[in-house]
């Protein structure tokens, strides 16, 4: 039920929203989550995203699962991307299609949560001035992800 | 298959042959390379066993597995805790705090 896809190409969220909801009528409402490189005064030029081939696509597949043994859903969607990426470039898409909306807007908020500190995904931050640096785990997402429990 | 011949060669108690490890992100770099070969010998039980063994192995390994409360690891692609079992043929990966999304 779950769409589960890595890779450097970009996303289109229409398209993305298309292929959940095609040739059904029990959808009720779709949260969306689209994680986006910000630059943030610091001069950052690239984000790059490194990932660990073959677990990734499983982690993602075991959150998905998790999220639909917790929520109502009838199918969620996850676009990661990797590779080089500029200020305002997509990174991630997160899709939940539901019943209703709770389930949709909690499973949506959930599967970002659980990704942020459960898939093997690592940013390195490139700036003008040629230095480069690997972005540090966040308490904070930690925190966030601990507020679903298990 | 006959069985005895299997058995008369090799010893059953201790496994041997080799596992592959992959490092990412800040690991690979401060190691110099994404993945390498480890013999498993008597001493490597569990994870924490081989990244005693792999802390020896260099200088760049030593400084890359300085701080272990940073460094996270998958067994099989599973994530894994220091007294997870390791074998011969496994793929054991270690990395840095997942930074995704």
């Amino acid at each position: 039920m779950a769409t589960v896809r890595v890779g450097e190409a970009d996303f289109d969220i229409g398209a993305e929203m298309a292929a959940l909801t095609a040739g059904r009528a029990d959808i009720g409402g779709i949260g969306a989550f689209v994680g986006v490189v910000r630059e943030d005064g610091k001069g950052l030029t690239a984000l790059t995203l490194e990932h660990y081939p073959g677990m990734t696509e499983r982690a993602l597949e075991d959150i998905a699962n998790v999220a639909e043994t917790r929520f109502r859903l009838l199918g969620c969607t996850i676009v990661h991307r990797v590779g080089r990426l500029a200020p305002g470039a997509n990174i991630v898409l997160v899709l939940a299609a539901a019943p209703h909306r709770q389930d949709a807007l909690d499973a949506t908020a959930f599967l970002i949560d659980w990704l942020k500190t459960k898939a093997p995904f690592w940013k390195k931050e490139s700036f003008a001035d040629g230095a480069e640096a690997w972005v540090d785990a966040r308490i904070a997402d930690d925190a966030a992800a601990a507020r679903w429990g298990g | 298959m006959d069985a005895a011949v299997t058995t008369s060669a090799e010893p059953a108690a201790a496994p041997t042959g080799t596992l592959r490890v992959v490092y990412f992100a800040w690991l690979r770099e401060r190691v110099g390379r994404g993945e390498e070969e480890v013999t498993v010998s008597a001493g490597i039980a569990t994870v924490a066993d081989l990244l005693a063994v792999l802390r020896a192995r260099s200088p760049a390994h030593a400084l890359a597995f300085s701080n272990t409360s940073s460094v996270r690891c998958a067994v099989n692609q599973e994530f894994a805790a220091p007294d997870a079992p390791v074998r011969p043929g496994d793929e054991v990966a270690f990395f840095p705090p997942v930074t995704g999304g």
